[in-house]
């Protein structure tokens, strides 16, 4: 009785805000029906409805997929520095981190789905109902690590939050295992990601023992950048309190991620360009161009000067520690970050396919529609996980003072 | 105890299904046989009970779909047998005959869109390792044209096959004869198969699949030459339908210059075997480890 | 000695008997044998062979015709025949056979139906012959085990009299990734 009572005022909480709340989620809803509305043409006629082929036959979908479970990794990766440089707030980013990361993993799998021809067979690939190839393919360890992860990072905020709720201190011996827990998983839900391209002989682009450190490096990168957009954002319409210093930090930490990604590409660069193999050619299409096939050039330079610029503008003190300038660093390294390794990983695995013939795929309108679609389900997910979490954390939504910010929250 | 296992996986099954069904099938007519359908077991799992039964709802929709008696064979793998192939790169001359006879027995989709089990490149002359070289769509008005070899590729079926260690379900496998074969039925369509084969063997069913009623092969086998769903992938299985019943796979019959040969590993007497110890053959990206049982050869 | 010389040629003539009578039988057998292995070994399953319309059995107009035996350029009939088989070496008669214009002709002198026309390629061309015998030269279709087969003869693919296999025309190159096939806009032409 009293959990319902607790769900009824959560829905409460959730239903009431301000306008610019209320635009918000009505702009988010409105791109996830246009999503749902491509997917659904998309599930009548088939994936032909994408630029994917048998060339490339992974695109947009999964390059997002790989690029948010990195997100989510690092999200909660964060947790370490909060506890190492004892960062005030500890409470919020625990909750806060977690609370993101659940809400990309839900992203990436919706990704997945959104890729899957059949998604009305997914029962195949429930244990003991399906048949799942567990530990043969990497895609079923996948799916359990996500899975894993996406209840983990929701039961450890949750059961903080249900605590301060009813204002209780979280029982220590249970959650702290849990916190910790989620930290090597983080590692290992990035690390199988990398390992389920990693094995594929057959695409010698992804068949390099460099991509494990790789993905943790550059999602080391692109999760805390966002964390520092977001935090900025809470920060501006609540009323927790993040201070700078704890941001700067997190540029700090940025910066080495960022130092050991780009020297990892070097590596990879350099070890490409100085043996200059035929397994060249992948990198070659990404930087040069190949036989005359250039789509991404343009955006790997991009890619790579954003990722410099932001390097360097979290390396000087000077602009790591004026907002403006975080800011422009951690917008760089998100976009950049993601062309690296979205469609500047995941499409050039299969350029040039394995018998030598190159389609040039960039995505298309429907592909693009379903992505934002899915997007926008993330950022609804995560807005009313912190429409409800903010409240509690802050001490305003409790059991004992439930009436008093019923009035609260109320627009003024 | 087996009986016993199953039965209650299928409890598990139907008890699972049905809570979920509002999502799997929403924009499905809830008919018993979609519903047969999609609770249908994988290929390997069933009893002979439950193939007759599963064959008996294809062909009736089959001959809903295409207006023609279909004969679905589930016909199984002959003890004794291992199938390979042999191609003779002396004697293509890259006239995609294979190609379409293989469209035709197989039932693949002809457009939107087009599958092709088989790739014709064309290779110039003095390379055959580096494919980078190839070239998928010559098209000049005779073949062959001086100064080029031709090399056909399919599945290898391998004996260490990547597609099939990938599969997240099981969908594909090896058969006891080698063969590596795909339960359309069980099939996800994530296409991780796909990118793990270095032979590009699979392709995806795009779209619903166009094929002209008259050129039905109505003669099909369960993991072979059926008509396929959308959003589900597919591969070459040396005509499962063919072979198992001794005949030559239709891309050796359509092959004009007797590039293509096939036979049991096994039998010390075969084809495949003689060519093997008499001809110098090779394998396609034999560093790869996948243990191709398709042998290129040189009858030159 | 205690048997008469008499007896001794009576013996002796009995045994030659004999010994003529078993190499006889023997050299019979011996023949049979090699007859029947030979019958065996020929035993492949083709088709009739691909002769031009019309023109066989060559006995409708060879038959009241005298075999012109000299080496020279054929102006009245078959001059679509144009010799590209060791031209330089060989004609007409080296292959067909003068006496009997249905019949090919081994080097040997034997003669052999058209169905067997391989025995006659295999002269010269013995690996393939090899080769083609065990199936990996040649194309072969039906059934390889349980059922009717055809095995191709050389001259299914090669003509006899200008052997080089020659350039045909190769079915359409695959659609690109991205093409979209309208058939209506085919039909409608």
């Amino acid at each position: 009785m009293e959990a319902w009572r607790f769900y009824k005022k959560t829905l409460v909480l959730v239903a009431k805000g301000r306008p610019i709340y209320y635009c918000w989620c009505a702009l988010l809803l409105f791109i996830m029906a246009v999503g749902l509305w491509f997917y659904m043409k998309q599930m009548e006629t088939g994936l032909i409805v994408t630029s994917m082929r048998d060339q490339v036959s992974w695109g947009l979908y999964i390059a997002n997929f790989t690029y948010l479970v990195g997100v989510a990794a690092a999200a909660v990766l964060l947790v370490i520095p909060a506890y190492v440089y004892h960062f005030d707030p500890i409470k919020e980013i625990v909750v806060l981190g977690e609370l993101f990361a659940a809400s990309s993993i839900v992203m990436a799998l919706l990704f997945v789905t959104v890729d899957l021809g059949r998604p009305d067979r997914f029962w195949h690939l429930i244990p003991g109902v399906g048949k799942l190839a567990f530990p043969d393919s990497l895609l079923a360890w996948d799916v359990i690590v996500l899975n894993g992860y996406l209840v983990l990072n929701v039961i450890v905020p949750v059961y903080i939050l249900v605590n301060s709720y009813y204002e209780k201190e979280p029982v220590k011996s249970f959650v702290i295992p849990l916190i910790l827990l989620s930290i090597p998983w983080a590692v290992g839900i990035h690390t199988v990601t990398a390992f389920l391209y990693n094995g594929l002989a057959a695409r010698p682009f992804w068949n390099a023992s460099i991509l494990a450190p790789r993905f943790l490096a550059s999602a080391f990168c692109s999760g805390p950048a966002m964390i520092i957009i977001i935090f900025q954002v809470i920060r501006k319409v609540s009323q927790i309190k993040f201070s700078n210093e704890a941001l700067f930090k997190i540029a700090e930490l940025i910066d080495y991620a960022l130092f050991i990604n780009l020297f990892l590409l070097g590596a990879e660069v350099f070890k490409e360009y100085y043996s200059n193999t035929i397994h060249l050619a992948p990198l070659e299409y990404l930087y040069e161009g190949l036989r005359g096939h250039h789509v991404l050039v343009p955006w790997m330079w991009l890619s790579l000067t954003f990722n410099v610029t932001a390097f360097l503008l979290f390396l000087i003190p000077r602009t790591r520690r004026s907002l403006p300038t975080l800011n422009i660093g951690a917008f760089l390294i998100i976009v950049g970050v993601w062309i690296e390794k979205g469609p500047g990983f995941v499409a050039p695995g299969f350029i040039p396919d394995p018998l030598g013939e190159i389609y040039e795929y960039f995505p298309n309108f429907t592909e693009l529609a379903i992505s934002l679609g899915v997007w926008a389900t993330g950022l609804l997910v995560f807005t009313l996980f912190m429409k409800v979490a903010i409240p509690i954390v802050r001490g305003d939504f409790v059991h004992s003072k439930y009436a008093k910010i019923a009035s609260k929250i109320e627009p003024k | 105890m087996a009986g016993n296992r199953y039965s209650r996986r299928d409890f598990i099954r139907m008890a699972s299904v049905a809570a979920l069904s509002g999502f799997g099938l929403s924009g499905v007519s809830c008919k018993k046989a979609d519903l047969e359908e999609f609770l249908q077991k994988h290929y390997l799992e069933m009893t002979e009970e439950d193939k007759k039964r599963t064959i008996k709802r294809l062909e009736e929709k089959y001959l809903k779909k295409y207006g023609k008696q279909f004969t679905i064979s589930t016909q199984g793998a002959k003890p004794g047998t291992l199938w390979g192939y042999g191609l003779d790169l002396s004697r293509c001359i890259g006239c995609r005959r294979c190609v379409y006879g293989c469209v035709k027995e197989n039932n693949h989709s002809r457009y939107n869109p087009q599958l092709h089990w088989i790739r014709v490149l064309r290779l110039p002359e003095g390379s055959l390792i580096n494919l980078e070289n190839a070239e998928h769509y010559y098209d000049p008005a005779l073949v062959p044209e001086p100064g080029y070899v031709y090399m056909p590729v399919q599945c290898q079926h391998c004996e260490n096959p990547p597609c099939v260690k990938v599969c997240p379900v099981h969908a594909t496998w090896k058969e006891p004869d080698g063969l590596v074969v795909v339960d359309y039925n069980w099939c996800i369509g994530c296409r991780y198969c796909i990118a793990a084969c270095p032979y590009k063997g699979r392709v995806f069913n795009w779209a619903e699949p166009n094929i002209p009623a008259e050129e039905l092969n109505t003669a099909v086998h369960y993991l072979g030459n059926r008509p396929r769903y959308k959003n589900v992938v597919d591969k070459c299985t040396f005509c499962v339908q063919r072979v198992r019943q001794g005949r030559y796979p239709a891309c050796v019959e359509a092959c004009p210059t007797g590039t293509r040969k096939f036979g049991n590993l096994l039998d010390p007497n075969s084809e495949i075997r003689y060519l093997i110890d008499h001809k110098r053959v090779f394998r396609m990206k034999e560093d790869l480890n996948t243990e191709p049982k398709f042998y290129y050869f040189f009858g030159l | 000695m205690y048997y008469s010389k008499q007896q001794d040629v009576c013996l002796e003539r009995v045994n030659m008997r004999r010994i003529v009578l078993l190499s006889f039988l023997l050299s019979l057998f011996v023949f049979c044998w090699v007859l029947d292995g030979r019958a065996k070994e020929e035993d492949f399953p083709v088709p009739r062979p691909p002769f031009s319309e019309g023109i066989f059995p060559c006995s409708n107009c060879h038959a009241g015709m005298e075999a012109n035996t000299k080496r020279r350029e054929l102006k009245e009939e078959h001059t679509n025949i144009q010799l590209k088989h060791g031209s330089v070496s060989r004609w007409c008669l080296d292959c067909h056979d003068a006496t009997n214009r249905d019949m090919l002709k081994l080097a040997s002198g034997e003669h052999i139906d058209f169905s067997h026309s391989y025995e006659l390629c295999g002269q010269c061309h013995g690996p393939t012959y090899r080769d083609w015998k065990v199936g990996v030269h040649g194309k072969r279709i039906g059934y390889f085990d349980g059922g009717p087969r055809t095995y191709f003869l050389c001259v299914n693919c090669h003509n006899p009299h200008d052997p080089k296999f020659k350039p045909i025309k190769p079915e359409p190159p695959p659609f690109k990734p991205l093409y979209k096939y309208n058939p209506a806009a085919r039909s409608g032409k």
